[in-house]
This record gives structure tokens, C-alpha cells and sequence, in this order.
């Protein structure tokens, strides 16, 4: 199949979730909010947040990928993005990237977890690889389930892939890693995630080479997991090491969203200080909204028009009010590191 | 230029916003404004140019010498060796032999003494920049707290054009209960020298990464290299503690953090 194969019939596949807000209608795309800090400080984590707010992103989930694997900080992290959802009343939900037995725990501490994530791979060996097992996941999913937190939705998980992850681990049988990449399609389907993501250039150039190959795995990824019937997202990224840069992740997304992509990532600038590797910029979804017309979900949009931030079109305005934001950034300012 | 295109005018294209003070608390790119939806030109640039930086220290090349050199005049006896990877562009090309020695390497390490209880490898990775930055002082703390536990280091291993799992085939040929591996990290557009610590018990080959604990983003405007060695320590003597390192231990970890201490906020 050739791209515009990839394309035009993913863009015919409707896959629709909910948990705070409805993700996937017709004409939308939704992002994820990525505001990581090398050493998880919680203003550091609340300024990058605010900053990707006020750019109208994370409608999909507002999710750190923690620098650290322990509990204490997990439950930190989960309670920090809980109190700024809450002080701002945002329609979304949000997430701490550790691993699913830290949520477990974390669950079991009491913590405000919206969505356990976790990195899954399409055969039984590389998933042994990422410390995970089908009962684990079930037994994580029950237990997000259980905190009944969603007010529109239950689909309470969030799972990350990306082709080359079987190979990586020696654990893909001879297999080719798009074929097992869809594999992990199938995995998520058991578990209703409200998202799913391939990580598309993140495993570098030993997997993807170049921006070319990038773009590929990333029109196919989407194609397989929306024909799987999983509301497929993207990080459309790459690494320092990979050939590639800006302009073909300007490409990727632009063609993604002629896609239907339910989502993708930004972070601020295009920069992950944690993870090192570029991802897109907030600016970047602003481009797609003006160019291409794709709205973020219903619920977030009314939202963007309360704050002050967005017009009755739902499109972004030159002059923020500065009212909540404002106690906003008071509140980040008296934290605790 | 129109007689009306005048600095000022400019000015009102860009929507600047109220969050620059919120910059001390990170070094993410937060607060750069836009003009319509695009960035300034001048951020464009910056980025292109630490784009450029960061792809000129994937491409170094660590000075093996030198720092052979150097860890010999601290008393270090030090194997250099090499991967099965013959250059940077295979080792991007060929994980698989990154994670292996040449036939050269394994002879040399095989002359090794065998049987210590901690191997330690530091391999150039992807960043030349952060094993020159920071492997002496993460090792000028390490060694006297891993004495202090009555632990013994044999030989300290070099490994050129490395990726973290040859410390499995290291550690498992000096017979050590348990390996270290230093090594440089992808270079990221704010942070080049950055160097993990990868820790894992019982090591041999074809270890699964969920097996491994990992400190990360040691360099001095991050995780300072002192603080490194205390938490690689720590996890050293909860490895020889439970017998095992990784997911395992993190659940472990996690259960006497909590008793020991709440979570914080």
C-alpha cells in the first residue's frame, strides 16, 4: 500500500472514547500534553503544564513521563496534576507515565490516578522485556476501573508501542516489526484504552533510519490500529541520532491529521528536557488546527472558551484573558520543588 | 522596506504571554510567544543550531587514551576494549553488535581476574561528551562507598562503540555477581552530557532490560555525579540484599520507601 492508501482508509475508521471528555469524533484531533522535567520538580512539571494550556493542548491527556521509577514520586506527580486539573476545572484527564505496577501501588496508596499507562509490545517475550503480562494489565485496568473516576467514559488506560520494540528486546521470532507491532494493537484491544500511541521515531535509526522510514511506520502504525479498532494516536518524534529533523515531522503530522489521527504529543518547544528527543512543538498544533480545520474535543473546547482563551470558533486568541491563569501561576510559584 | 513596516508594527504580530517567570523553574522551552501560529524566527534558529550541536555529539569520538590515562593515575586497572561494531555508523546501523565484544575484545577481558562482586563497564554510547564529563567524578565517589561495603571491583572495563547489554556478556566472562555500566546517553537538544547507570544482577547474556535498574541524566546541571554514586550504591546494596535487580526491585524499593518515608505534597 502506498501512503495515500495508509491515509484514506484510516480516515475511514471511527473510533470513539471517554473518560472526562469524548476523544475521536469526526473532524477532531486531540493532543497530549507532555510537560516532563529532568528531575520531575513539580513547578517545573506545573510551568511546562500551564504553558501547553494556554496554547489550548491536552485536551487528550495531560501525562509526565517520571524520571524516576519509585512510588513516592509517582503519587507526587499523579496528586500535582490532579490539583492543577482541579484548580482549573479542566475537562481532561491526566497521567504519570511510570510503570503499571507502580500505579497498582500507587492505586493502592490512594493516589488520583485518571489513566494507568504502560508500554506493551505484540509477543508474550517482549512484553516479559517491559515487566508486564496480560494478567498484570488486567489487574491494573481493574484497578483504575475501580476508582470510578471518569465522568463520561471508562476507558481508563493508556498504552504506548512503537515498531522495533520485539526486535530491541531479541523477542520478535524472525518476525518483521511492523507485523509485530500490530500484534500489540491486539493487546490494547482487550483493554479499552481511552488512548494508545505508537512512539513512532523515538527507538532510532537502528529501527528507523531516517525521516522516510519514520513517516512510513508512522502512516502505518495509525492505519493498523485504527483497522484494529483502538483510537491510535501518534508521537510523531525522533531522536539526535536518527536522520531527520523538523520539517519531516512537519510532514508526518500534517499528513497524520489528513489521516484522522486521534491524537499526538507536544511538548514546549519541540524539546523533551527529560526524554532528549524532539516531539512537536505546541506551536505546531496551532498550525494544524489553522490549516487543516481540526478542532480539539467538544468538551476541552468549551473549556478554551470559558478561560477566555479561545473565541466562539474555538479557535485560539492573540490575547489570553489572564484572570485563572494568573492564580494559576501563583499557585506554581508557592510549590514545593 | 515599507516606509510603515516599522519595528513596532512587527511587535503587535507577536503574542507574547505572561509566563516568563515561570522560566527559573525549568529549562523546558516554555514562553517563547508566536507570531499567528508559527514561532519567532529567532527560536527557529536557536533550535536548528542546538539541532546541529546535538548531532555533532552523537558523532564524536571519546579519547580512549586519555582517559585510560587518566583512571590509570588513580589506581584504576583499566581494559580497553572493543564491541563487535566496527564504527559509529554500523554501531547506528547494528544494535545487535553493540551489545557484543569483538573476538579481540572477549580475548582481552578473558585475562581478566575472575570472581569480583562488581564488574564496572563504561562504554562511549551515544554521547563521547558526557563519559569525558562525568565518568571520573561518578567513579572518585563510587569506589570508596563500594569498599566501605566490602564489596571488590576487579579491572574497570572500557568499551568502545557500546550499548548497555554487552555489560551482560562483560559481566558474566569476569564471573562478577553483579555489573555497572556507565555510559553515554542520546544527547538531547538542552543536555549532551548526560550519562546512565544501568545496574544489573547476575549478569549474562540475553538479560531482559525489565531485569535492570537505571539512574539517569547524571552531568552536573542535572543528577550531580556525587548524588549518582550514593544512589547507585543504594541500589547495589538492595541488590545483594534481595539477590536481583529491575522490576522486581523497584516493587521491593517502592514498598520500603513508603514505610520509610510517605509520599511527598
Amino acid at each position: 500500500m502506498r501512503a495515500q492508501d495508509l491515509i484514506v482508509v484510516a480516515a475511514k475508521c471511527s473510533v470513539i472514547t471517554a473518560f472526562r471528555n469524548t476523544i475521536g469524533l469526526a473532524g477532531r484531533l486531540s493532543t497530549r500534553l507532555q510537560p516532563n522535567h529532568p528531575t520531575d520538580d513539580s513547578r517545573g512539571i506545573a510551568a511546562s503544564l500551564l504553558d501547553g494550556l494556554l496554547f489550548g493542548v491536552g485536551d487528550a491527556v495531560i501525562g509526565v513521563n517520571p524520571a524516576t521509577d519509585g512510588v513516592q514520586d509517582y503519587v507526587r506527580i499523579v496528586t500535582l496534576l490532579d490539583n492543577v486539573r482541579e484548580r482549573l476545572d479542566v475537562p481532561t484527564q491526566t497521567c504519570c507515565l511510570g510503570h503499571v505496577t507502580t500505579a497498582i501501588q500507587a492505586i493502592n496508596l490512594g493516589a488520583p490516578v485518571d489513566l494507568v499507562f504502560q508500554s506493551i509490545a505484540g509477543s508474550e517475550k517482549a512484553n516479559r522485556g517491559f515487566g508486564i503480562s496480560l494478567s498484570v494489565l488486567t489487574e491494573a485496568h481493574d484497578a483504575a476501573l475501580s476508582l470510578g473516576r471518569g465522568t463520561l467514559g471508562r476507558n481508563v488506560m493508556y498504552l504506548e508501542t512503537g515498531q522495533g520494540s520485539a526486535l530491541s528486546a531479541e523477542a520478535h521470532f524472525g518476525i518483521d516489526q511492523q507485523t509485530m507491532e500490530a500484534r500489540a494493537y491486539a493487546v490494547a484491544r482487550r483493554f479499552k484504552p481511552l488512548l494508545i500511541n505508537t512512539v513512532v521515531g523515538f527507538i532510532g535509526p537502528e529501527y528507523l533510519y531516517d525521516g522516510k522510514e519514520i513517516t512510513r511506520a508512522g502512516l502505518e502504525d495509525h492505519f493498523c490500529g485504527k483497522l484494529l479498532g483502538v483510537p491510535m494516536g501518534c508521537d510523531v518524534c525522533y531522536t539526535n541520532h536518527a536522520q531527520a529533523d523538523q520539517d519531516d515531522m512537519d510532514a508526518l503530522l500534517t499528513l497524520l491529521s489528513a489521516a484522522g489521527v486521534t491524537f499526538v504529543i507536544a511538548v514546549p518547544g519541540a524539546d523533551d528536557v527529560m526524554l532528549n528527543y524532539q516531539s512537536l512543538a505546541f506551536h505546531d498544533i496551532l498550525y494544524v488546527r489553522q490549516t487543516l480545520g481540526r478542532r480539539c474535543a467538544p468538551e476541552f473546547e468549551d473549556w478554551l472558551k470559558r478561560m477566555g482563551l479561545a473565541d466562539a470558533d474555538g479557535r485560539l486568541l492573540e490575547k489570553a484573558a489572564s484572570g485563572a491563569i494568573g492564580s494559576a501561576i501563583a499557585l506554581i510559584e508557592t510549590m514545593e520543588a | 522596506m515599507m516606509p510603515d513596516d516599522s519595528p513596532s508594527e512587527c511587535d503587535q504580530l507577536v503574542v507574547t504571554d505572561n509566563l516568563t517567570r515561570l522560566r527559573r523553574f525549568t529549562p523546558a522551552r516554555i514562553a517563547l510567544g508566536r507570531a499567528g501560529s508559527g514561532q519567532l524566527t529567532a527560536t527557529g534558529l536557536q533550535f536548528m543550531l542546538d539541532h546541529a550541536r546535538a548531532r555533532d555529539a552523537v558523532h564524536a569520538a571519546l579519547d580512549f587514551e586519555a582517559i585510560g590515562q587518566s583512571l590509570r593515575e588513580r589506581d584504576w586497572s583499566v581494559v580497553h576494549v572493543q564491541s563487535a561494531a566496527g564504527d559509529r555508523a554500523e554501531y547506528l546501523r547494528r544494535p545487535d553488535l553493540g551489545r557484543r565484544l569483538s573476538s579481540s575484545g572477549r580475548l582481552a577481558i578473558d585475562g581478566q581476574l575472575h570472581g569480583n562482586d562488581v564488574a564496572i563497564v563504561a562504554a562511549d554510547g551515544l554521547s563521547a561528551l558526557a563519559v569525558e564529563t562525568n565518568l571520573l567524578p561518578v567513579l572518585d565517589h563510587l569506589r570508596p562507598l563500594l569498599l566501605a561495603h566490602s564489596l571488590t571491583i576487579g579491572s574497570l572495563v572500557l568499551v568502545e562503540q557500546g550499548r548497555v547489554a554487552i555489560g551482560d556478556e562483560i559481566g558474566q566472562l569476569l564471573g562478577a555477581k553483579l555489573v555497572v555500566v556507565l555510559i553515554g546517553e542520546r544527547p538531547g537538544l538542552s543536555a549532551a552530557d548526560s550519562l546512565g547507570a544501568y545496574i544489573t544482577w547476575r549478569p549474562r547474556g540475553g538479560a531482559m532490560d525489565s531485569t535492570r535498574n537505571c539512574i539517569s541524566n547524571i552531568r552536573p546541571a542535572g543528577l550531580p555525579p556525587e548524588d549518582a554514586a550514593t544512589q547507585i550504591v543504594g541500589v547495589i546494596e538492595l541488590a545483594f540484599k534481595h539477590a536481583k535487580t529491575g522490576v522486581q526491585l523497584n516493587d521491593l524499593r517502592g514498598t520500603e520507601a513508603i514505610l520509610l518515608g510517605g509520599p511527598r505534597g
